[in-house]
């Protein structure tokens, strides 16, 4: 199994990771899914890869980009994958 | 022990010694997150998987405290198996089974495929699992399995040794 380029890290429920999973829906765009716990102090992982405890946020291994802020995310992934992008 | 007959379970046709375990795909929850992971793709060489009842029953507590004791994940891959939520599994993980981690199948259709449904009296609609372990080399193929026959019923941990030992020497 070809393993996706890009892992959301995401909370259940949480709209601004939805926010961000329309935006990979809408560009047909694979992405694993892992989901943390809710309270900031359980969620070493992201603060790892991120440098934040913030969720959504999104490691895409095409470009070596790391990401947080659903905001910035949607308008890099458009940037990046969608009409006119790179 | 006791001076009374526990309760027997009925003869169930579940994977047994020589079968390769069936693949599924289930949220895997380690100590950080959970994401969806196929069997196939986790297990890339000797790897002990658990079924045990829901988290919070005794007999996952006594499981877990036994996988700690004997060590097991220093020497093969440890993965468990139950009905409970990704946080319930993320609870259990905080405070034993190092190094473990744990599917999470809710619908009981994976403890289904296995043969290890058991339903759980006065607990309506919930499908429970037999505690079960089974041994895998790297190609899934069932090396050692246990299926408890009585309720309760604990895996033998020098049995499961003996058996990682012959795997993995």
């Amino acid at each position: 199994m070809s393993e996706p380029q890009i892992t959301l890290y995401r909370l259940q429920a949480c709209p601004f990771c939805e926010r961000v999973v329309r935006t990979l829906d809408e560009l047909d765009l694979e992405y694993r899914s892992r989901y943390v716990e809710p309270m900031h102090s359980e969620r070493n992982v992201v603060k790892r890869v991120s440098g934040a405890r913030s969720v959504p946020a999104i490691v895409d291994r095409e470009t070596g980009v790391t990401m947080s802020e659903s905001a910035n995310i949607v308008e890099y992934l458009n940037g990046t994958y969608g009409e006119g992008g790179a | 022990m006791v001076d009374f007959d526990v309760v027997s379970l009925p003869e169930t046709d579940h994977v047994a010694e020589g079968d390769t375990a069936p693949d599924f795909t289930r949220p895997l929850v380690n100590d950080e997150y959970w994401e969806d992971r196929a069997l196939a793709d986790v297990v890339d060489g000797p790897t002990l998987l658990l079924f045990h009842p829901m988290d919070g029953a005794f007999q996952g507590t006594y499981l877990y405290n036994t996988v700690d004791d004997h060590g097991w994940s220093d020497d093969v891959d440890v993965l468990g198996v139950s009905i409970s939520t990704p946080y319930a599994h993320k609870r259990l993980l905080a405070d034993r089974g190092d190094g473990v981690r744990i599917f999470s199948d809710p619908g009981a259709d994976v403890i289904e495929e296995y043969g290890l449904a058991h339903d759980i009296d006065g607990m309506t609609g919930i499908t429970e699992s037999r505690p079960a372990v089974f041994l895998l080399d790297a190609d899934r193929t069932v090396e050692h399995a246990w299926v408890a026959s009585e309720h309760p019923e604990f895996p033998d941990g020098e049995a499961i040794d003996d058996a990682v030992a012959d795997l993995v020497d």
